[in-house]
């Protein structure tokens, strides 16, 4: 009896063993109470703790401290020797919208015309894209997904990269894009004549000047009928809440003058809550920026500088420079072509490299982004209350050689595979080798 | 007497340019990361008409030798950028699925700024490629980068060997299956092409070698075969003197030209990006194959759409010679950082890493006899940098060709055009947005607006 007991344990461990085999292949997130001890902790918005402990349980950050008890049942994660830091955030990704960047079959980043506000980026993310995994295991917890196009070209969504719904992947932000009309050539590759680029100029002007004044006298009838009469004009709604200065209105916007022109714009039509985006050019009318107080998410930082006599290094210096003008600055990646969102941090570190105060530039990419997208209460920091958003390394975030060994999004331990290291693991040593 | 000293002057400027060429001096007391023979600390390296002439501590500076303090500071080869595009006119001769004849060195510009940002990033050679557009494209150069110089031929490496492109999978097939409606429109259509070809010049060579023997025979009244640069060109590859440089990205497209080379006898060649070839990575070793890719770029187009960052990790770990490129003028500016995702992923040491960007391009290139690592007698092609190359915080500082300085960041001016293009305006940003397909370049007429990528 004994004995066949013996047998049966054997095989239940067996068959627990092949399964567990199977599993590994697509790991799951796990979610329950979690001590993460002995490390440095980089909360960013309240110093360094050395040798502390985060403890993380029903999705919260709910401990940071020295000497915090770790509550009954939590699994611990000695960080001995490693580090923790809140979730990193781009700010200007195409995330879940995109994931073939020549096969516009996978592609639903941009509709059809342009004052299409009403587009909403957050129903049309797949949870499943491959890019998702890939970017998160290298820290990036959260990403604005954003449409483009021509002028109004959506509503953009931050999300967090974990989740099998819009719903439980957004991270409470929501924004209109407009891409502001450009008054010069748009590159090399730019063949149009001058007097083509300057009435296509000032036809999308004109164009976004009757959109706003449309979307003004909508917001006149709607509020004199309390919703009721306004009409279905499902692009005004989604202006609405813009107009209104409750939901915020992302203008990206690279060349000088286009900026000059966009802040012009701005402060004509009174428009409360604004963000510009890509800012290229920013460091050229900086203080024009800083004096509008509106912030800017800018990036990526890894580009050739605008102009061929700029000095080379431009591209890589811009955030610094908008930085010490007073302004707001977050640092998005911008590599959507690639899908490679997980190279954040070296466009942080580049700005760095090239004169950004290391601390600044580390808010760039976590606190500062939930300020300006307004979920500082839930994400950006290492704080109790907040939401588990972190990863645990082995050194310097911004360095290229530092392992990212763990990640936590609302409070969901991640497992730490994508495709990219399944093919890794599989093709490090190939079985069978030359020969069969 | 007034033309005479004229003349005596203007000669005498033209052999001081000329001697310019190779420069003289002593960097002093850096770390040298010479890359094949480990690391030394505050040591000298001495520079002498353009080659390394010692490596050493306390070297003496030899009179009128420019000094170079490096003290605190990381002294690296040259890095030396395998896929390049900068610095030529003309990337794709579109117009048939084979163009061996043309070459890249007839197009050379040495007037792009884009040369001295690359200088920005340490960068000293860089290998100009013809597009992906043909399964068999152009001749390439191996160009140094003299950026100052108004000639042409004195950015070419001399010396180096000649080398040319070949493509693979989707980008010949949609220019010539696709846009020109001619084979190949898949890849079974571009192993046929390459086949053809390489017999075709079989052939050639042949003719021309009975053709050769035959007219020493006395009485023999045939004529020479029609001369024929295309298959010349072939020839040439067939004989080992040129090497391939394949565009390439699917394991199954990498492993058919592998066989192709076989069937051919063809030894020399370096696969191009070659995202798949961690998956044939065993092969590739052991054809003695070399591959060139990108450390983490992915997703593009759909042949790399199972591409992983650990490619070059994987690469090497098995044994095949790779190096890191850019095939873009952004990137290759901070190859150095691309070195670096090595170790992020795949845990490369420092000279495997720095290898890769160094003496491992300069392999595939043919010129590791002369570049690549810090070596007593190898060109003084040279990167110095504040803080290791391969921490993010790594900055260029120098950038040395043949001993002469050719980027220094503390002293040039912002401005470093050669030349100002008339047209430009000048209060307008000439490059704002990316979606440019270097690679594609010269076959846009071919595709809609919508399938441009």
């Amino acid at each position: 009896m004994k004995k066949i007991q013996l047998i049966s344990g054997l095989i239940t461990a067996l068959v627990c063993a092949l399964v567990f085999h199977i599993s590994a292949q697509n790991p799951k997130a796990k979610y329950g109470t979690f001590a993460l001890t002995n490390a440095t902790i980089e909360t960013v918005t309240k110093g360094t703790l050395k040798n502390g402990i985060v403890v993380i349980s029903n999705g919260k950050i709910t401990a940071v401290g020295e000497n915090v008890s770790i509550p009954q049942g939590a699994e611990t994660i000695d960080c001995k020797g490693l580090f923790i830091y809140p979730g990193m955030i781009d700010g200007g990704t195409n995330i879940g919208l995109s994931e073939i960047g020549s096969d516009p079959r996978t592609q639903d980043f941009s509709e059809l015309g342009d004052v299409v506000p009403q587009m909403k980026a957050l129903t049309a993310v797949n949870p499943n894209a491959v890019p998702i995994p890939v970017t998160r295991i290298s820290g990036v917890t959260t990403a604005f997904a954003s449409p483009s196009g021509d002028l109004f070209a959506g509503t953009g969504a931050l999300i967090n990269l974990h989740g099998y719904t819009p719903e439980q992947m957004y991270a409470g932000f929501e924004g209109v894009v407009l891409n502001f009309p450009r008054s010069g050539r748009r590159g090399g590759f730019d063949r149009r004549t001058d007097e083509e680029i300057k009435k296509a100029s000032e036809n999308a002007m004109k164009k976004i000047n009757e959109v706003w004044e449309r979307a003004l006298q909508y917001h006149k009838i709607d509020s004199a009928t309390k919703g009721r009469d306004a009409g279905f004009y499902p692009e005004m709604q989604s202006l609405l809440p813009v107009v209104r200065g409750e939901r915020a209105l992302l203008i990206e916007v690279n060349a000088e003058k286009d900026i000059q022109a966009a802040l012009k714009w701005v402060k004509e039509k009174k428009i409360s809550k604004v963000i510009l985006t890509g800012v290229a050019e920013g460091w050229r009318v900086a203080d024009e920026i800083a004096k509008a107080k509106i912030p800017v998410i800018t990036g990526g930082v890894l580009e050739l500088p605008t102009r061929d006599y700029d000095r080379y290094d431009q591209a890589y210096a811009n955030p610094s420079l908008l930085l010490k003008a007073g302004i707001k600055v977050m640092i998005r990646s911008n590599e959507t072509s690639n899908q490679n969102y997980r190279n954040l941090p070296y466009h942080a570190g580049f700005a760095v490299a090239y004169g950004m105060d290391k601390t600044e530039a580390l808010k760039a990419i976590t606190i500062v982004p939930a300020e300006i997208f307004g979920v500082a209460d839930k994400i950006g920091s290492i704080e109790v209350g907040k939401s588990a958003n972190l990863f645990v390394c082995d050194g310097d975030p911004f360095e290229t050689k530092t392992q990212v060994k763990n990640v936590f999004i609302d409070g969901w331990q991640m497992p730490m595979v994508s495709r990219q290291t399944l093919l890794y693991d599989e093709f490090l040593k190939r079985e069978p080798g030359v020969k069969k | 007497m007034k033309k005479i000293f004229l003349l005596l002057a203007l000669s005498f400027c033209a052999a001081w340019a000329v001697a310019q060429d190779k420069g003289n001096m002593l960097i002093k007391n850096g770390t040298v990361l010479t890359v094949t023979k480990g690391t030394l600390t505050e040591t000298d390296v001495l520079v002498k008409d353009g080659k390394i002439s010692q490596i050493g501590k306390n070297i003496a500076a030899p009179q009128g030798a420019k000094v170079i303090d490096a003290t605190g500071l990381f002294v690296m080869p040259g890095i030396i950028d395998a896929h390049s595009h900068i610095a030529i006119d003309g990337i794709n001769e579109a117009t048939s699925p084979v163009t061996a004849e043309v070459a890249e060195g007839d197009v050379i510009n040495p007037l792009q700024i884009s040369i001295y940002r690359a200088l920005g990033g340490g960068v000293t050679a860089v290998h100009a490629m013809h597009g992906s557009a043909n399964a068999i494209g152009g001749q390439c150069e191996t160009l140094k980068l003299r950026y100052g110089t108004f000639d042409g031929d004195a950015m070419k490496m001399e010396g180096a060997p000649r080398t040319i492109k070949f493509a693979l999978g989707e980008n010949p097939t949609r220019v010539h299956g696709g846009g020109n409606n001619i084979v190949p429109r898949t890849r079974m259509g571009v192993e046929f092409v390459i086949r053809k070809s390489f017999s075709d010049a079989k052939k050639y060579m042949e003719d021309w070698d009975s053709y050769n023997k035959n007219k020493l025979v006395k009485g023999f009244r045939g004529a020479p075969p029609v001369y024929n640069l295309r298959l010349e060109t072939l020839a040439e590859i067939l004989k080992g003197n040129i090497i391939i440089h394949c565009h390439s990205y699917r394991a199954d497209e990498i492993f058919m030209l592998l066989k192709v080379c076989k069937d051919f006898g063809i030894k020399r060649i370096t696969f191009q990006h070659v995202n798949e070839g961690f998956k044939v990575a065993p092969e590739l070793a052991a054809f003695g194959a070399m591959a060139s890719v990108f450390s983490d770029w992915w997703s593009y187009k759909f042949e790399v759409y199972y591409s992983t960052a650990y490619n070059a990790a994987i690469l090497t770990k098995n044994g095949v010679v790779t190096s890191i490129n850019s095939d873009d003028a952004e990137m290759m500016r901070h190859l150095y950082h691309e070195a670096a995702k090595t170790q992020k992923y795949g845990q490369l040491s420092d000279d495997e890493a720095l290898s890769l960007i160094t003496i491992n391009p300069a392999k595939q290139l043919g010129i590791d006899s002369r570049t690549g690592s810090l070596e007593v007698g190898k060109d003084a092609d040279i990167a110095i940098f504040k803080n290791h190359p391969l921490s993010i915080y790594g900055v260029p500082q120098f950038t040395i060709v043949d001993g002469i300085v050719r980027f220094d960041r503390a002293n040039d001016p912002a401005d470093m055009r050669l030349m100002v293009d008339p047209k430009q305006n000048i209060d307008e940003p000439t490059f704002i947005e990316k979606g440019r397909d270097n690679c594609m370049d010269g076959t846009e007429f071919l595709f809609s607006e919508t399938d441009k990528k």
